[in-house]
């Protein structure tokens, strides 16, 4: 590595020939030791899943950048929910789950000992592929999260809805029928709620499992628009399957296939120039 | 399709119009605001309100009772078990075998039970044998509706942080009109059930002040009157069962009511 990055500088001068010599050089090396981060927000090391004894994530060694957005790709079922749902420990709810190896999350691993899972939860706000709005008013779906984590005075409480729909781009559509079921809404509607019932919480980073693969163009352009918004605060991590949508939005990319993290870097690197054989065949359409 | 339609509402009508014929001469305000007086039975005066206050007792009872056994097993088996847990589906089998056991089987099990125990035919009595009858239905219909309860609901409030009893109570209100459905069939299962009753809880002529004193039911005191030789009192009995079906018309009714109102937030 030390020698590679010596032959890097001599060309430091002519852009193009160093490009060539790291794209020659980087085959020898580890993807995930590629991908370094100065501040991660999320690092994820040797980390095994086991779903009913199907092994799941294969020795995945990640992280996850903080303020900016991160989109996971890869062929369907290759393991980008699972590694999603790790993060916020939403995973162990399923039957016969093994974890092995560590999730950080500023520093801390969220499986050890001591950890309050609703507090790990609370750090990071999910946005599922369709969104699921809980049986109430849109009022009382964006102070759900507030509530229960003890805010009761009903001004408090009218301030904050206010303002996460505002910064969910919702409150002008909403602001007249605050009362009405949340389920009123259409579903690129429903999706910003979700957005705004998350950020309520006030999470640091933001889950999205495909969130947008739901909605019309429109509505998922406007959901784009907001992870474009958003990411000066919060750290997003985003696992889709349309790779335009990665190009469109992302910072950084992980791929992914069959469990495993092929390749990870900044984007731009990441699609103008990938290191890897499958990545290319990925980008280029011969899977997907 | 519209024949087999015809032919039944057709029918069910015809029971009505019969209940209604027979019974609404019968029917006065004496007997919904009257116990039996001394020649009731023969015709003479009274009327029935101990047999509906009993009815309406029963039935609250082993409806809460019921309630309070089955929405904690229900909850039990679909969130703290896992998925296709051998003891969920066993449970949910035996109460599939359950629900088709004949009412007299209850009533004889719960005679046996309370001969064991030297416990004379009462209220308590009627009110654990009906619920005996009745979870059956409440846990196979509440069931039901848990199942169809999304998971992504229950990822979406653990995922704000919620804990598992609060996410419990997200998904109680996204069940509450399946609940009053279950409600609805259990009452009307309870309340005009016969055999169930006859050994258990026993006929009396007064209102119950106490569990341990037996109860009139109106089921039973359409049986009784209906195999009278005199007439008068066989029509006592239509009247019997037309504010049976009163009875039954207004809690469906209210219970339609707030089935709406409940699930105007529902996913």
């Amino acid at each position: 590595m030390i020698q590679n990055l010596l032959r890097v500088e001599k060309y430091v001068d002519s852009p193009l020939k160093k490009m060539e010599v790291m794209d020659d050089s980087l085959n020898q090396v580890d993807a995930d030791q590629i991908f370094k981060i100065n501040k991660p927000h999320i690092s994820v090391r040797n980390l095994n899943v086991y779903l009913t004894k199907n092994h799941i994530l294969k020795n995945v060694s990640l992280d996850i950048p903080d303020k900016a957005i991160t989109c996971i790709i890869g062929p369907s079922g290759c393991g980008k929910t699972t590694l999603l749902k790790t993060f916020n420990r939403l995973l162990q709810n399923s039957i016969d789950v093994r974890i092995e190896g560590d999730v950080l999350v500023d520093g801390e691993n969220i499986h050890g000992k001591g950890v309050e899972v609703e507090n790990i939860r609370k750090k990071m706000g999910l946005l599922s592929q369709r969104p699921c709005p809980l049986p109430m008013s849109i009022f009382d779906n964006i102070a759900y999260g507030p509530r229960i984590h003890g805010i009761r005075r009903k001004k408090t409480l009218t301030l904050m809805v206010e303002k996460y729909l505002r910064e969910a781009g919702l409150w002008e559509e909403v602001k007249d029928r605050l009362k009405s079921p949340a389920t009123s809404l259409s579903i690129g509607q429903q999706q910003r709620l979700c957005l705004a019932r998350g950020l309520a919480v006030k999470p640091e980073i933001i889950l999205g499992d495909e969130a947008t693969s739901a909605l019309d163009p429109i509505s998922s352009k406007k959901i784009e628009e907001l992870f474009l918004k958003l990411k000066d605060q919060y750290s997003i991590v985003l696992v889709t399957h349309t790779l335009r949508q990665a190009k469109r939005i992302a910072d950084y990319v992980v791929f992914m296939y069959l469990g495993e993290v092929i390749e990870a870097g900044p984007a731009a690197e990441f699609f103008n120039n990938p290191k890897e054989k499958l990545t290319k065949e990925y980008l280029d359409g011969y899977f997907s | 399709m519209m024949a087999a339609t015809l032919a039944i509402v057709v029918s069910l009508f015809m029971i009505i119009v019969a209940v209604v014929k027979r019974g609404l001469p019968a029917m006065s305000w004496d007997m919904v605001s009257k116990i039996p007086g001394g020649g009731f039975y023969i015709g003479k005066e009274g009327g029935l309100l101990n047999a509906i206050i009993g009815s309406l007792y029963i039935v609250i009872g082993s409806i809460t009772l019921g309630l309070c056994f089955s929405l904690p097993i229900v909850l039990y088996i679909n969130l703290y078990l896992p998925e296709k847990s051998r003891l969920a589906q066993f449970t949910r089998l035996s109460f599939d075998v359950l629900f088709g056991i004949p009412s007299i089987v209850y009533g004889a099990f719960g005679f046996t039970i309370m001969v064991y125990l030297g416990l004379r035919s009462s209220l308590l009595a009627g009110i654990l044998t009906v619920t005996m009858l009745i979870i059956p239905i409440l846990i196979r219909s509440i069931d039901e509706v848990v199942r169809r309860v999304p998971k992504e609901m229950k990822d979406a409030a653990l995922s704000l942080g919620a804990t598992r009893s609060e996410t419990i109570r997200v998904i109680l209100r996204q069940v509450v009109p399946g609940i009053i459905t279950a409600v609805l069939l259990s009452v009307g299962r309870g309340i005009g059930d016969a055999a169930s009753v006859l050994f258990t809880a026993g006929y009396t002529d007064s209102i119950p002040t106490s569990l341990s004193q037996p109860v009139a039911t109106l089921p039973l005191a359409i049986f009784f009157q209906l195999s009278s030789p005199i007439a008068e009192v066989q029509d006592r009995a239509y009247a019997a069962a037309l504010i049976l079906t009163f009875i039954v018309l207004i809690l469906s009714l209210a219970g339609r009511y707030y089935s709406r109102k409940y699930s105007k937030n529902k996913i």
